[in-house]
This record gives C-alpha cells, sequence and structure tokens, in this order.
C-alpha cells in the first residue's frame, strides 16, 4: 500500500506520521506543499502541526497551497484522504468535509488521552476494528467543532459523525467533551466517506511505551481495509 | 547624538566603565559604538559579577563533548549520539509581558540548541510565581503558561517535564527558566568559531525591527515604578517562522558549507557577530544596509541592537551562497550576505558608505569588566526544637491532605496539559513523574531530564541549598532509571551589588560545584540571571538545576505508580526527622527559620548507584525520590498516580510519626518491590551499606497508617488536582 503524508510549512505530525505509516506496512512518500503532483497513493494524509503558524485562521492558508488541488481532485475522484488535528482543520477549510473548528470552549490548548467511541463502521477506516470505544490522544487548540443545524442534520442523516469524545464505556456525555464540540464530536467523513477528518492523533498511540496502542490497532486494521 | 557620561549612564553603563571605554579606543565613542559596549559590558552579556566564581565549578567529565561557553553544553550519549541542551532565564521580560517573554524565552533556549545542529527533542522549565493571593499572579501564570505552550507547541517539541512554585517573594519579580534538549550525531556538532578571511557573514531567519532593543540591558537593571515603560523592550516571539529556521538550517547544516554559527539572541547582531570574531580571533565587517530590515530608517544604533526574534548569523565557505540561498528560499526565510571576515581583530560597521563603528573585538569580549564583589557569609542557622505540644493536635491525614494541595506540592497537570508533551512521538515518561523521558528516535536508548530548584533551602543556607538542588536533580535522574551524565544551571539571584543577595550566590555556586564535583554530574551550561528584584526587595536565591541522564534500554526505565498490591515499599536513606525548612514547618507550623535539611554526598552518592543496581537487576517496580513534604507526600504520590494504597508501619526508632513521615531529610527514595525479591534487594542494599526501611505494602485503595488512621486515595488525589484547578478557574 502506497502513503503520502503532505508537509507544509509549519507542520510538525509529518515525521510521527510518516513512522506510523511505515510501521505498519505502507510504503509512505514525504510529498512537498508546492509540488503540483500527488505520487501515486492509496492514501493520502495531512498531518498535524500549525501550518502557516495557524495565522489568518487554522488551516485556511495551507488549504489554498499548490499541492491541495490535486489532494481534492483525488479525493473528489474517491480517494482515501486522512487529516488529522491540523489536517482535519484544512480539510474544512477546503469544504471537503462540513463544518468548522473553533478555538478550544476554555481557550486552552489540551493535551491528554481521550476515550472516542465510533460512530460509523461502515467505511474503510473502521471497518472490522472490533472496539467500539478506541483511546486516543489529543493535543490542539482549535477541536472546538461546530456546524448550522442544517450541516448536523444531514451529518447525521448520512452517518458522517466518524467518532464522538466519550468515557471509557462509551458513554457520550458533555463532561467527556474536551473541547465544547457540537454533539461531542472529535471526527467526521465527506459523504462518500473516503475523506475523515479528525481531531486525535492515532500516530502517537502505536508502541505501549507512548500513550497507548489503540493508534496501532487503527493503523493496522485500516491497511488491511485497504489491501 | 552627543557621546557624553551622562549618555553612556543612561545606557547601564557605570562611569568608571565610560571612562574605561573612552580609554580602551583612545577616544569618545560614537552613540553605536556606546550602544555595542552598553550591550557587550552589560551583566547579562558580561557576567562581570559572575565570571570570577563561575570558573570554579567543575565542567569536565568523561562525557563531555563541549562546556561552557557555547550556545550549550553537549555530551555524549553513546553510538556517536550525543545531547544538546542549555537551561535559559527570560525572567524580566516575562514579567513586563508574559506570553511573549515566556515565549520568546522558549524560542531562544530552542535557537541555542538548533544552532549547534541539533534537532530540539524536548523542552523543560521552571517557572517561579509570587504568592496565590497576590493580585499580579494567576495573570502571569496563566500568561506565561500560554507563552510557553503557544511557541513550543508550534515548534513541534514536546515539553516534557517541569517545576512550577509560589513565594511571595516573586510577587515583583516573576521567574520563568527554559530548557531544550538536543540531538545530534558527534560527528555533526557546529560551532560559533569563525575561522578563515574573507568568507562571506551570512543573516539568515526573520527581519529586523525595532523589538527588544536594550533588552538585555533591561534584564541588568532591578525593576522600579517606571517597569511598564519598558515593554518596548520586549521581544516579539514568531515560532511559525522558528520552526522554518530550524528545519532550514538543519536541511544546510546536513552539507559542509558552514564554517561557525550563532543565533542572534541577547543584544542581536551585536552579541552574535563579536562572539564569532573573537572565538576565531578574527574581525568581521558588515555593511547594515545589507541587513533586511522590517521598519523604514532604522538607524545603525537601532540595527544592531534589536533583538528581533529568529534570526541567526553564519560564516559560509567561499562559493556556497547560492547553495544556501536556495534552502532559505524555499523555507521563504531572508538570506542576505551582509559581510565578511576580515584579519583586522576589528568589528567595523558601515552604513551609508560612512563607518559607523570601529571597535577591536577585544575590548568589548576579554577586556570588557570583571568584578570581585563584596559578599557576605551567610551563617547556618540554629535549629529549632518542635515542641510536642504543638503537634500533638494535628492528625496526620489532615496535615497529609493540606500539603498535598499546597501550591508548591499539588498536581501541576493544568499547567501541563496545555504542554503538547507527547508530539514527535518518542516521550515515554510524561510531565508529573520525577524527570520527563523520551526515547533517543528510532534506538533502545532513552534520555531522561529533570529541573529543579530549592528557594526556600537556598535562602535559609545557601551552600547546603546549592548542594541540594544538584542532588534533587541526581536523584530525579536515578528514580526514573536514567544515569546522570551532565547539568545546566540557571542561576536567578538579586543584585549582585548587595553583599548579602552576592553572597547567596556565591555560597550557592560554591555548593552547586562541591556537589556536582562529588556526584561526578559536572556543568556543562548555562546562565546567570541578577537583579531579580523590585526596587531592594530581591528574590530568595533560585539556583534552577536542569539535569540529563541516559537510559541504555528504555525497557528498564522506571514509573512512581504503584504498581501492584501485596508488593512491598521500602525507603532508602536515614530518616533523622530534620523538620526545619520543611514543607511541614512552614506550611502547617508556620516556622520559617532553622537550618535546611543537612546534604551529605556520600550517602547521595552511595544510595542512588546502589538503586541503579537494583533497577539494572530488575528488582524494582517503582521508584520515587523524597522531597517536599517527606516520605508520606512521596507515598501519596505514588498511590495517586498508581490508583493504590499502602498499609504504612512506621519503623520502631526514635522519632515520632509526624517527625517520620513529613521530615525532608536528603538522599530518600521510595521503592516498590515484588515481596519474593526482597531478600536480594536487602542482600545488595546491605552490602553496600545503604540504610532501608520497610515501610509497608501495597493495598487496593487506601492508605492505612499503623493499622488506625486511614484515607482513601480519591480522596487524596482530589485534594492534589483541585487545588491548581479551582484556583485557576475562579
Amino acid at each position: 500500500m502506497k502513503s503520502s503524508v503532505i508537509t507544509f510549512p509549519g507542520s510538525n505530525c509529518d515525521r510521527d506520521m510518516d513512522v506510523a505509516l511505515k510501521k505498519f506496512g505502507f510504503k509512505n512518500k514525504m510529498v512537498w506543499h508546492a509540488d503540483a503532483e500527488l505520487p501515486k497513493s492509496d492514501l493520502v494524509v495531512l498531518p498535524g502541526g500549525f501550518s502557516y503558524g495557524d495565522y489568518l485562521r487554522c488551516g485556511s492558508m495551507a488549504s489554498k497551497s499548490k499541492i491541495m488541488q490535486s489532494v481534492i481532485n483525488f479525493a473528489n475522484s474517491g480517494g482515501m484522504v486522512m487529516g488529522i488535528c491540523n489536517g482535519f482543520q484544512i480539510l474544512v477549510e477546503t469544504g471537503l468535509v462540513p463544518g468548522v473548528l473553533l478555538r478550544n470552549k476554555y481557550l486552552e490548548f489540551i493535551c491528554k488521552n481521550v476515550f472516542v467511541k465510533i460512530g460509523d463502521k461502515n467505511n474503510k477506516y473502521f471497518k472490522n476494528v472490533n472496539n467500539d470505544v478506541l483511546e486516543f490522544h489529543i493535543a490542539h487548540n482549535e477541536g472546538n467543532y461546530f456546524c448550522t443545524n442544517d450541516q448536523l442534520k444531514e451529518i447525521e442523516d448520512n452517518n458522517q459523525i466518524a467518532i464522538n469524545y466519550c468515557d471509557e464505556n462509551g458513554k457520550i456525555e458533555d463532561q467527556f467533551n474536551p473541547n465544547g464540540s457540537i454533539k461531542n464530536i472529535a471526527g467526521i467523513f465527506n459523504k462518500e466517506k473516503n475523506v475523515l477528518g479528525m481531531m486525535p492523533h492515532p500516530e502517537r498511540m502505536i508502541d505501549a511505551s507512548l500513550s497507548g496502542e489503540d493508534g496501532s490497532l487503527f493503523f493496522k486494521n485500516l491497511i488491511n481495509n485497504l489491501k | 547624538m552627543i557621546v557624553n557620561e551622562q549618555v553612556a549612564v543612561d545606557h547601564g553603563l557605570k562611569k568608571d566603565e565610560y571612562a574605561k571605554i573612552c580609554e580602551l579606543l583612545k577616544r569618545t565613542p560614537n552613540i553605536t559604538e556606546l550602544g555595542i559596549f552598553s550591550a557587550m559590558w552589560n551583566e547579562h552579556c558580561s557576567y562581570k559579577s559572575s565570571r570570577l566564581h563561575l570558573k570554579k565549578l567543575p565542567t569536565k567529565g568523561k562525557k563531555v563533548i563541549q562546556g561552557p561557553g557555547e550556545n550549550a553544553g553537549v555530551i555524549d550519549i553513546e553510538d556517536n549520539d550525543a545531547i544538546v541542551f542549555k537551561i535559559e532565564s527570560h525572567n524580566h521580560p516575562s514579567f513586563i509581558e508574559p506570553y511573549q517573554g515566556a515565549a520568546t524565552g522558549v524560542g531562544g533556549i530552542m535557537r541555542d540548541v538548533f544552532t549547534m545542529g541539533a534537532r530540539p527533542i524536548a523542552n523543560l522549565n521552571s517557572i517561579h510565581f509570587g504568592s496565590p493571593q497576590h493580585k499580579k499572579t494567576k495573570n502571569l501564570l496563566r500568561g506565561v503558561v500560554h507563552g510557553i505552550g503557544g511557541y513550543g507547541n508550534c515548534m513541534g517539541v514536546p515539553t516534557i517535564a517541569g517545576q512550577t512554585s509560589f513565594d511571595s517573594s516573586y510577587n515583583g519579580n516573576i521567574l520563568v527558566n527554559a530548557m531544550t534538549l538536543g540531538l545530534v550525531k558527534k560527528d555533526k556538532i557546529f560551532y560559533s568559531k569563525a575561522a578563515g578571511l574573507n568568507k562571506p557573514v551570512i543573516y539568515v531567519g526573520s527581519k529586523t525591527g525595532r523589538d527588544g532593543i536594550h533588552g538585555a540591558s533591561m534584564a541588568s537593571a532591578s525593576f522600579d515604578e517606571k517597569i511598564e515603560e519598558k515593554k518596548p523592550t520586549v521581544q516579539v516571539g514568531d515560532p511559525f517562522t522558528e520552526k522554518l529556521l530550524l528545519e532550514a538550517c538543519l536541511e544546510l547544516m546536513a552539507g559542509d558549507s558552514i564554517i561557525a554559527i550563532q543565533d542572534m539572541g541577547a543584544a542581536g547582531l551585536t552579541s552574535s557577530s563579536i562572539e564569532m570574531a573573537s572565538k576565531g580571533n578574527l574581525g568581521i565587517e558588515i555593511n547594515l544596509n545589507k541587513v533586511p530590515c522590517r521598519e523604514t530608517k532604522m538607524t545603525p544604533y537601532e540595527i544592531m541592537l534589536s533583538e528581533s526574534q529568529e534570526r541567526m548569523l553564519i560564516v559560509l565557505e567561499n562559493g556556497k551562497e547560492k547553495q544556501a540561498k536556495k534552502i532559505f528560499d524555499k523555507w521563504n526565510l531572508d538570506f542576505a550576505v551582509i559581510g565578511k571576515t576580515t584579519k583586522s581583530k576589528k568589528i567595523e560597521l558601515y552604513f551609508d558608505e560612512e563607518k559607523v563603528a570601529d571597535i577591536p573585538v577585544n575590548t568589548l569580549v576579554e577586556n570588557s569588566p570583571m568584578y570581585d564583589r563584596k559578599w557576605k557569609k551567610a551563617k547556618l542557622p540554629k535549629r529549632n526544637i518542635i515542641k510536642k505540644e504543638d503537634i500533638k493536635h494535628l492528625k496526620i491525614i489532615d496535615v497529609l491532605k493540606k500539603v498535598l494541595a499546597n501550591p508548591n506540592v499539588c498536581s501541576k497537570e493544568w499547567i501541563w496539559q496545555q504542554y503538547d508533551h507527547t508530539v514527535m512521538g518518542d516521550t515515554i515518561q510524561k510531565p508529573g513523574g520525577d524527570a520527563g523521558v523520551v526515547k533517543v528516535h528510532g534506538t533502545d536508548k532513552a534520555v531522561a531530564a529533570t529541573v529543579d530548584s530549592s528557594a526556600v533551602y537556598c535562602w535559609a543556607h545557601p551552600l547546603t541549598g546549592g548542594k541540594q538542588v544538584v542532588c534533587e536533580s541526581f536523584r530525579n535522574l536515578i528514580s526514573v532509571g536514567a544515569r546522570p551524565i551532565a547539568i545546566t544551571n540557571c542561576l536567578n539571584f538579586g543584585s549582585p551589588e548587595n553583599e548579602e543577595n552576592m553572597g547567596e550566590f556565591v555560597e550557592c555556586v560554591q555548593g552547586i560545584g562541591a556537589a556536582s564535583d562529588y556526584l561526578k554530574f559536572p556543568v556543562v551550561s548555562g546562565n546567570v540571571s541578577f537583579y531579580n528584584q523590585t526596587k531592594d526587595q530581591g528574590i530568595k536565591p533560585t539556583p534552577a538545576i536542569g539535569g540529563v541522564g541516559l537510559i541504555k534500554d528504555y525497557k528498564k526505565m522506571i514509573t512512581m505508580d504503584f504498581k501492584e498490591v501485596d508488593n512491598l515499599v521500602l525507603v532508602i536513606g536515614k530518616t533523622e526527622g530534620h523538620i526545619d525548612q520543611s514543607l511541614f514547618a512552614r506550611a502547617i507550623l508556620d516556622e520559617k527559620n532553622g537550618p535546611p535539611p543537612e546534604v551529605n554526598l556520600f550517602n547521595e552518592k552511595n544510595n542512588g548507584e546502589t538503586l541503579l543496581k537494583l533497577i539494572d537487576n530488575n528488582l524494582i517496580k517503582s521508584a520515587h525520590d523524597v522531597s517536599l513534604g517527606g516520605i508520606i507526600t512521596a507515598v501519596a504520590k505514588m498511590c495517586i498516580k498508581g490508583k493504590k494504597g499502602i498499609n504504612i508501619q512506621k519503623p520502631k526508632y526514635l522519632i515520632n510519626e509526624l517527625e517520620y513521615l513529613f521530615a525532608e531529610d536528603q538522599g530518600r527514595y521510595i521503592l516498590e518491590i515484588n515481596k519474593k525479591n526482597f531478600k536480594k534487594v536487602a542482600d545488595i542494599l546491605n552490602k553496600n551499606a545503604v540504610h532501608f526501611d520497610e515501610l509497608g505494602t501495597v493495598n487496593e485503595n487506601e492508605i492505612y497508617i499503623n493499622d488506625k488512621t486511614k484515607v482513601t486515595i480519591d480522596e487524596l488525589s482530589t485534594s492534589n488536582t483541585n487545588w491548581l484547578t479551582n484556583y485557576m478557574s475562579k
């Protein structure tokens, strides 16, 4: 399986993603934001970080970089595109997934482990994951997902909610919402579910000595689903 | 502008220093030259009051590749890997403008590290605020934490450990010390020594603006009521540009075109160019019209003294300019050839085709003032005798809850959750433990780092306090299973012109020197911050020690959370019952006098080395050093972290329960071991003459003391975690 990770100026989880993808069997290539063409890929990842310093609006400038036109075309033709954290913010700015990401409710950066409940398994990202609840890791300042009521109705009707913040038993309640996201949303799909944007960083959970191993589970499953 | 004695005094120079400048130049300096002298001769850059004493610190060792004198220290961690590290203060700017002050402190120290070719892999910080009741404290704390996070998070470097304290002596002068560790290949370390004639001098990074002019001079003076006016001397940070600068520099460093490189930190272009020339015994000629400027009509004076951030000065090999420029273009950074190296041994500046400065380099560096300041030796205070009736009404559990909720003991999760501590994917011990630990990427090795200070002990008796901080650093590293290698120090003190403050400095440095020498734990880098005072009120002496150690096999790392019910808990090191200057004495008995606990270097070394042996033999399940709050506080934290309890039986010797549990005697650790290994452990401890007490056994979720007092871990956990969160949300 071939993957590509895009490096924007200010990306800082690009290496971590490269390490994770390779660990679970992807042949990964790093792609520079100013390139025009995507290499042949089964998966394209927009990594976390602070592209363009998060100036103007998180993800806004990166969404206009040269490579993004190819990424958008790739997504529109059904290619798998995953945006993590700042990558999610970039996806939102391109319009590939609906909604916006606001500043965290308590106006503070949050770095910690959280539990998320998988909202839909009828897609290549989560199909065949046995667990319903995963322990993931978040590290962000603008992860407060927001959309209009109409948009919300649409994404709920289409089962586009990928993951919600919850407790270890999968209970989705306000008190387990770290950033104020509407409906505890931690990640969403586009309508066709080939594009996934999520705040948690599975690439930081790929070794028992790190924050946990549910990231390993996610990547192992992902590559199997793509085969 | 005409330069005279008054203008020099306004620049922070003393009258006799001005006279010396005129004598060295054999003429009156012009205003640009005066600015340069004032920047180089201030306390912050010249170490004029401290040099004499710092020289005595042990700085050499088998693992030391580079000691003090470079951008940062470098130590060998085997297999051609090396760690570059340093701590630095940004106290004055952080008090004036907490967000930018703290942010640029973090930015500055990371630059010091990647200037040497190392990729930063971990950040730490030591931050100290006034009393929680003081009206400024909350906003300063919030601003500093946001600033540290804002910069470090954006750079993508994990903040893995730190220390926060509150004390009214910081009411008018907070401390913000930032430390960075970087990883480099031993044969790819870059230095700041220029070499060769007619080599191009290159300016890269951000453009130069009018921010931070005289920042270093501001940091060399006391605060007064006009402090708000100094806001323009605080630099403004742009972590995004620094991230680009980091990547661009490392990309350039992969080749072989750099002769020397130096970041523009305090005193900007002035100190960086002079540093490079001085180390290389060369001259440097700069055309200031070539310096990329952000604002129009900047004068030579402003260009030379600006402390705009995210800038570097590089001496390149001839003919490599084009190739280097390509890299900086790719990263959208300024790149300008602004001068060349010369044989003149002078710093010669041109602006609008006129020579605007012409100063022999040695007058700025070797001939800079050095003072043997008067200092007062501190007496060891008399010990207090605790009267039985003063403590007999105290209930252990109530005291324990108070101690756990004390601002200086409570959980600092509210702070470190705002720092990205997991980016780079190598963090294997997060903040909240004895030391932060990151894996050396792609290997089985891991590096542990801690930052510590004990201002109360240093204030009570500087010599003992100085020793103690180094020992605590040593213990924190050993507690996670790391072999301590070297330290960096950030020496935060009041005015060197005050004999008592100077005495505190001299004796703390003596203490640090004695301990680091004995423990073979040399000082490889550091920074001095004097004038931490408002009007005449100095801070408590606060040397912060950043320690670094190596874990050869990361799987042998130890954490402090209790692991398993029925395991045995031991205390190693003798408990004499030293209460003076303990948290118990200060916070519970309200007794502020008396000596700090004595430091026995032999025991420190012996106990620590023996624990490392036990860890190496896989005999230790968890470990934690005993410090603030004594045995019971250490044990309670192990319980909280491990969500387990303990049955404690106080050993039956001498002192009473409160003294045993809350004393802050040094050289002690709490260990958790499997019962079946007790004999093996006891043998090793006995063979090495290490005193130990059997403290108790791990249970499900309560602390039981002598079968009569008990408390649930949930209750203790609440006391421990709530204070800071509640304080900040009010």
